[in-house]
């Protein structure tokens, strides 16, 4: 890591109240944050224009993963990204996003029409089912003060970096 | 002269700044409009399959959790209809306190919208974050994004105990009540605002973006004599009141394949909710103040212009921010009122207030041992799908007639679709369909 910290924000099944509590805590830190993170990726903040993945230092994602292309497309997040945090109680845990694998028989009766047009997972998944996740930030929303402290630790972790590599040329 | 040898496709696979995910794709050939699906692509969480068998009271909390971006218009929505399930009269008190929660709310929801994704639209730039430091203008809207948004985030906090998923306001009343200062502390910074809504206002009224739907279209919304946007009865542009038990007999549930959503129609009719509906029904209604500062823009109301509905939001969130000033000025006491409790019954309740974007229904039916046997939710939404995409499709068809290149049209949808400000993950809950 060297330079600005190249963030990315990502959401799957969930209501997005993290995304919520992100874009809130912008108030307060953006003009901390503004010279040390580039917002790679993030839908709610800007348009990608390429639609390609691109190279990050820390991928936040928040939500479950209910279908075989969101299993992909994060997989591919993971790829791409040195750092990815779950972020919130459906990334971290599950729930409640995964509310229908302790549904009874009859209530999946009803929702089976839907399940399978639509190409469901048969049971939603936490990141941690998909891939390897390096922080977790629980809380639904995200508990604010847990993630305050991760991105603390990383802008310490990437400034150590710089000024190491700098001190190397 | 149209050009009919044009052929092409778009796909956009992820609408940025809105809440959720949606996508659309067009096909067009020669000249012709084959083609076209927006499609709410959020896959879904079943809310309204999970409630059944749950104790009716541990409802609102859960449903809170289909939208965290308008989480406490669901979170009051249900409650009120678990309140008249068991027939529980809220206090005054408890109805100020909600109404001030709810100001809070509209302030934040409305200036996300607004600031974060609407405004680059006006300034030709892709991100909020992209606005120049170095010119006067866009430092001070970046700096106006961070404060308006601050200020109604606190009122919800102080209020409701947080922002999203508020813990504090329950069935009957509040778990714990509001600290008269830290209310009290909120009037200077609502007044610190106030100036930068105006000029917000202006900026939204001045954008020349003019379309207009063909077809006949149903404004619906609810009014109250203080355009609370949590009381009253629904009123639509032709006039009709109607009581909110009522409303399933007028709205038509359009089943859309390819969509996560179901649509809606009011009686055969396109139908639009939200804050153009809510200023186009009742803007005689707003606080006083609101009216006086904004006479000249509320003028354009009754609009069938769809970009009207960003103005609409900026008068409301001068609105919710005068409503509040007054009803926190004239605060001397906060009553201590534990929240009142009902023996259950085999009921039907009906819940609906205005969420940011536009009615939000709750119907739940409830056994005499006060577990939830069924509930249907109507989010705005789904209410507005139907004529988005009609609206996608006309603006498309005329910019085609006009020889537009297709990132003109690109851009255009985009901005078209921010200004009905969907809401993707209330849209795509649960719904029960038999698929063809």
């Amino acid at each position: 890591m060297a330079g600005k910290l190249k963030i990315g924000w990502f959401s799957f099944t969930c209501c997005e109240d993290s995304t919520i509590i992100f874009t809130e805590l912008l108030n307060t830190y953006y003009p901390l944050w503004k010279d040390k993170l580039e917002f790679i990726h993030a839908r709610i903040l800007r348009k990608d224009d390429t639609g390609e993945l691109k190279d990050m230092d820390i991928a936040f994602v928040e939500g479950a993963i209910s279908s075989d292309s969101q299993e992909k497309k994060l997989k591919r997040i993971r790829d791409k990204s040195k750092i990815l945090v779950a972020i919130g109680s459906c990334a971290v845990l599950g729930s409640p996003a995964n509310q229908r694998n302790f549904f009874s028989s009859q209530q999946l009766e009803e929702i089976k029409p839907i399940l399978e047009k639509f190409k469901y997972k048969e049971k939603v998944l936490k990141l941690s089912e998909v891939i390897k996740v390096d922080d977790n930030v629980p809380g639904c929303p995200m508990n604010e003060n847990i993630f305050l402290t991760i991105m603390k630790k990383y802008l310490v972790i990437n400034k150590l970096t710089s000024l190491a590599s700098d001190g190397l040329k | 002269m149209h050009n009919i040898d044009i052929d092409f496709d778009i796909n956009l696979e992820e609408i940025s700044k809105i809440e959720g995910a949606a996508s659309l794709d067009i096909k067009v050939r020669k000249g012709v409009i084959e083609d076209l699906k927006f499609t709410i692509s959020e896959w879904k969480r079943f809310y309204t399959i999970a409630i059944q068998g749950k104790p009716v009271t541990s409802i609102p909390p859960l449903v809170a959790r289909i939208c965290g971006t308008c989480s406490n218009a669901h979170l009051l929505a249900c409650i009120e209809a678990v309140e008249k399930a068991l027939e529980i009269e809220p206090s005054a008190q408890t109805m100020l306190l909600r109404k001030l929660l709810y100001y809070g709310l509209i302030i934040r929801d409305h200036a996300l919208h607004l600031y974060i994704f609407a405004l680059p639209d006006l300034f030709g730039k892709n991100s909020i974050l992209d606005f120049d430091n170095e010119n006067k203008e866009q430092h001070d809207l970046l700096e106006d994004t961070f404060s308006v948004k601050e200020v109604g985030n606190r009122l919800s906090i102080v209020v409701g105990g947080k922002s999203v998923h508020a813990p504090l306001p329950t069935i009957g009343g509040f778990l714990k009540l509001p600290d008269l200062k830290d209310m009290k502390d909120i009037l200077s910074r609502l007044m610190e605002i106030r100036p930068k809504i105006l000029k917000l206002m202006d900026l939204f009224a001045r954008d020349p973006s003019d379309f207009e739907i063909s077809g006949p279209v149903t404004f619906c919304g609810l009014s109250s004599s203080d355009f609370s946007f949590l009381e009253g009865s629904i009123k639509t542009s032709d006039g009709k009141m109607i009581e909110e038990k009522d409303l399933g007999r007028h709205l038509d549930a359009q089943i859309i394949p390819y969509s996560q959503a179901r649509g809606f129609k009011f009686d055969g009719n396109l139908l639009m909710v939200g804050a153009l509906a809510r200023l186009n029904n009742d803007k005689e209604h707003l606080h006083r103040k609101t009216k006086a500062s904004s006479e000249q823009y509320l003028s354009k109301f009754p609009s069938n212009n769809l970009f009207h509905n960003n103005l609409a939001q900026a008068i409301e969130i001068l609105h919710a921010i005068d409503s509040s000033y007054e009803l926190i000025s004239n605060l001397t006491q906060i009553i201590p009122e534990a929240p009142i409790k009902k023996q259950p019954q085999e009921t039907i309740g009906v819940g609906m207030i205005e969420a940011p974007r536009g009615s939000l229904y709750y119907k739940l039916e409830v056994t005499a041992q006060g577990i939830v046997k069924k509930g249907d939710i109507v989010v705005p939404t789904g209410q507005n799908q139907v004529i988005m995409e009609r609206a996608i499709y006309e603006l498309v068809d005329s910019l085609i007639k006009k020889n537009s290149t297709q990132e003109l049209i690109v851009n255009e949808i985009e901005k078209l679709i921010r200004a009905f400000d969907p809401c993707m993950s209330c849209a795509a809950h649960f719904l029960k369909v038999k698929w063809k």
